[in-house]
């Protein structure tokens, strides 16, 4: 791989909770407009991997680059600041403020006012978020909330995208368009895609990193990794 | 040496001092993560229940040591049952309900008992002489009891069916009532346990501070202060941050006077919680009690 | 359009405002307007909290704290100088600069809110003790003696670079006023900017705030500051009305009510904490100084039946009661449209059923 086309690397990262090695050494590398998904049984590190590249989670060791950039016990803030969108497993919105208003504030911190606006219009018609544009997030269905915190990211136009489980509670029809919503997001920014339903994963995924007992243990195609023996033994293993 | 004895046994009281009137406050906060607003008028009930028991006669030591902790128990128990069991899982409204609590208890003292001071007790025992200084001998025997009392919450906590369920429900709230045991009633229990170990605090201080129904916002502040430094951990964070707070506030107060004294206090306990946010045991010792 | 909507109600308030301005020298006793300066510097305090609290979820106990330094730093700089102007500044500088090193270990300690909130309260209740202590003659700061829990006394406002032309009661409140809806106004104004947004958006989530690149470490400093100095501002009418500054500004009670007076007027609003200490201070003030039913008793009453039974406050729980029927207005008509239009169909379909 070409060092330039790099945008966001770990080297030896490691995250340790007391005895446990949730994440343990991990060199990982993603290039420029690439979409990566990360997978792996329960408890196998990727969240917790994920948690560390977006400065949830200060790495007990190891660093994490960002464009060449140490950003390796930085704050959220400060990683979002580089222009990576993120959204958690658990869905993070604004409860109480309206679509709209959610929206709003993720495009007006890159923007001035007007043109804020506007981002915020094309966004929820892009997300055809319209019906639910005035209503108190809390009081919309889970798949929406999603969908608003995915309008979030989307709104502030990032380069660098990480998504964790983005598709998670979502019906079969809500699931297909976030996989066509991700696509498009590829087209302008690299993406990390941590995912448990396989299906999804195939209907965006190149490439995959399958993560076991707190490391990677294999990179490949989606298909390359379904007829793995070690994948299946991973997956089967977990399930004994 | 004389005045370093002396010294070592103010501020040894200084710490005890803390330690005592955050107890019961920690008891509850450590178990229930609440912090209780009318901490301060559970210790001026303690006092009351003092002065009123031995102005109809009772003996001093059977008010202070029985029947302060006893009836502050039974009205801690009663506040539990008709109050806090209404608000759980919401914090700031528990903090805002004690707060109305607090001022309840002040305003219903003040119209019972008038808004002076109630007759004063004087406290027993005599003074003790070291060297050319003078200790009180009653802040010895305080000194004793909170030493005692600590004892007694740890051999609580680490003997007793209840003190199981506690260490439990410290480490996780879900976790014990998973095992059937019953929340509601361990925080009645604790509850009412914080109370009547505040009630006691009152009527032992109640001698030597006198007696209004503002006197609990005397103790709270510092109260307040240790048991968030302190942490969650009952024990090991009420008797660290009183060490640490009652020995830097002794300290300073020897060598400028008590205002400053108290001024460094609160300076040492807002950069302790700069470095160490979840109190001192939220950081270090993290498995005790 | 919310927007237009929102600001029309601001203004709205704003004009009703003005207009009590203009009239209550009229109707009432000369006694009363010197009180109401008082009020109004308590009700500046209010707002303060309900701009930090209700609009930046800064659960602060202690926002006496500010409102004590202010009228000190007034009255001590008054003393001083001899004019009122500077010392008015003064009390919002103090104020402001001593919340911004208390908000920075707080803030950037990333204490959590039960210990925020105990924590300001613990800096009210030693300031209210250190201020006791300082009855001592060599407790003074220029011409100004602290003087103990007997408090110092506040110098009247006087014409700005005219110290000579001191303010008669009336033109006290005339100034108080008009700087409690200068106040209002810019509150409603700071909660709809981008900063205040934010504050709101981190009220409701911190962490996904904090995902979309701001630092909410700032954004909480920045209200909690302004805050503090909208409070210094209120100490000082609130000195200049009582003519005196004592250490009960920092006591408990004064921090309860403070907090009272958000609770029972609304977190989220603006202007209900300032018609509850309005209402709170008439209804405790009639009290007087009875025995039986003493102002802490019915405070914490108060308190405690807000939290269980209103929890959300007077005035948000009036627009939510509006909105329920202004909702079943809206179900009840089309209900009524739908079930004239099936009699219609109905009468209809029976008609080619004859």
């Amino acid at each position: 791989m070409n060092r330039a086309e790099i945008v966001l690397e770990t080297r030896n990262l490691s995250m340790h909770f007391g005895g446990v090695r949730a994440v343990d050494r991990v060199d990982f590398s993603l290039s420029e407009n690439e979409l990566r998904c990360l997978i792996g049984p329960n408890g196998a590190g990727k969240s917790t991997f994920f948690k560390c590249l977006t400065g949830q989670l200060r790495p007990t060791a190891g660093e994490v680059l960002i464009r060449d950039v140490d950003v390796t016990g930085r704050e959220p803030h400060q990683i979002g600041a580089l222009g990576v969108g993120i959204k958690t497993q658990v869905p993070n919105v604004f409860e109480g403020l309206t679509t709209e208003e959610n929206i709003w504030i993720s495009a007006r911190r890159w923007h001035r006012s007007s043109r804020a606006r506007t981002l915020t219009a094309e966004t929820i018609e892009r997300l055809q978020l319209g019906d639910v544009r005035s209503e108190p997030v809390g009081r919309l269905a889970h798949g929406q909330r999603q969908w608003v915190e995915l309008g979030m990211v989307v709104a502030a136009e990032p380069w660098l995208v990480l998504l964790d489980e983005p598709a998670a509670g979502m019906t079969h029809e809500e699931t297909v368009r976030t996989a066509e919503l991700i696509r498009e997001i590829n087209r302008t920014a690299a993406l990390i895609v941590v995912e448990h339903d396989m299906q999804f994963i195939r209907m965006i995924s190149r490439r995959v990193t399958l993560f076991h007992e707190g490391g990677i243990l294999m990179e490949d195609t989606m298909e390359a990794i379904s007829a793995d023996a070690r994948a299946r033994q991973v997956y089967l293993g977990h399930r004994a | 040496m004389d005045l370093v004895v002396s010294l070592a046994l103010q501020i040894l009281y200084g710490i005890a001092n803390l330690a005592l009137i955050s107890l019961g406050l920690a008891i509850i906060f450590g178990m229930m993560r609440v912090i209780n607003l009318a901490h301060g008028e559970f210790l001026m009930l303690g006092g009351y229940t003092v002065v009123i028991a031995t102005n109809n006669g009772v003996n001093i030591w059977i008010a202070m040591l029985v029947l302060a902790p006893l009836v502050v128990g039974v009205i801690g128990v009663v506040v539990e049952r008709l109050l806090i069991r209404w608000l759980y899982g919401r914090m700031i409204d528990t903090l805002l309900a004690t707060w109305g609590l607090s001022l309840l208890f002040i305003g219903l003292v003040t119209s019972i008992f008038g808004a002076s001071t109630a007759t004063t007790i004087s406290p027993p025992l005599g003074v003790i002489t070291i060297g050319a200084y003078t200790s009180s001998g009653y802040e010895m025997f305080l000194i004793v009891v909170t030493v005692l009392l600590l004892v007694a919450v740890y051999a609580t906590l680490k003997l007793t069916t209840l003190g199981l369920v506690a260490r439990g429900t410290m480490q996780n709230a879900e976790m014990s009532s998973a095992l059937g045991v019953s929340t509601s009633r361990i925080y009645m229990i604790t509850f009412g346990l914080g109370a009547a170990v505040t009630g006691l605090a009152g009527g032992l201080l109640a001698p030597i501070t006198g007696i209004l129904p503002t006197i609990g916002a005397v103790y709270i502040a510092k109260a307040f202060i240790t048991v968030i430094s302190g942490g969650m951990a009952i024990l090991a964070g009420t008797a660290t941050a009183s060490v640490l707070l009652g020995g830097v506030n002794g300290i300073v107060a020897f060598l400028t006077g008590p205002t400053i004294g108290e001024v460094a206090l609160l300076v040492t306990a807002i950069i302790l919680l700069r470095l160490m946010p979840r109190g001192i045991t939220g950081t270090l010792f993290r498995k005790s009690l | 359009m919310r927007l237009s909507r929102d600001f029309r109600g601001t203004l709205i308030v704003a004009f009703c405002g003005l207009a009590f301005t203009l009239v209550a020298p009229e109707v009432l006793e000369f006694f009363t307007i010197i009180t109401l300066s008082q009020v109004i510097g308590l009700a500046i305090l209010a707002l303060s909290l309900a701009l930090v609290w209700g609009f930046g979820g800064i659960l602060c106990f202690g926002q006496t704290a500010f409102f004590g330094l202010g009228a000190y730093a007034y009255a001590v700089t008054a003393t001083n100088i001899g004019g009122s102007t500077g010392a008015i500044l003064m009390a919002i500088l103090v104020a402001a600069a001593f919340a911004a090193i208390l908000g920075y270990f707080i803030f950037y300690g990333r204490v959590s809110d039960v210990y925020l909130a105990i924590i300001t309260l613990t800096v009210a209740l030693i300031l209210y003790s250190l201020t006791r202590r300082t009855s001592g003659p060599e407790y003074k700061i220029g011409n100004a003696l602290l003087g103990g829990f007997n408090g110092t006394a506040a110098p009247p406002l006087n014409l700005p670079g005219d110290a000579g032309t001191v303010l008669f009661p009336e033109d006290t409140f005339y100034v108080a006023m008009i700087v409690l809806i200068l106040a209002y106004v810019f509150c409603c104004w700071l909660v709809r900017t981008h900063f205040g947004r934010v504050c709101i958006a981190i009220r409701e989530n911190e962490t996904r705030a904090e995902l979309l690149a701001y630092d909410i470490r700032l954004y909480k400093l920045g209200i909690f500051t302004i805050g503090a100095a909208l409070a210094g501002l209120g100490g000082v009418f609130f000195c200049v009305g009582v003519s005196r500054v004592t250490p009960d500004v920092f006591s408990l009670s004064q921090a309860a009510v403070a907090i009272i007076w958000v609770i029972v007027g609304g977190r989220g609003t603006l202007i209900g904490p300032i018609l509850a200490t309005f209402a709170l201070h008439y209804l405790t003030a009639s009290l007087g100084s009875q025995a039986l039913l003493n102002a802490n008793l019915v405070l914490g009453i108060v308190l405690i039946v807000f939290v269980l039974l209103v929890p959300k406050g007077v005035v948000p729980s009036i627009i939510d009661l509006a909105d329920i029927r202004r909702q079943r207005r809206v179900a009840r008509s089309r209900e009524r449209r739908l079930r004239l239009r099936r009699t219609r169909n109905g009468s209809e379909s029976a008609g080619v059923a004859e």
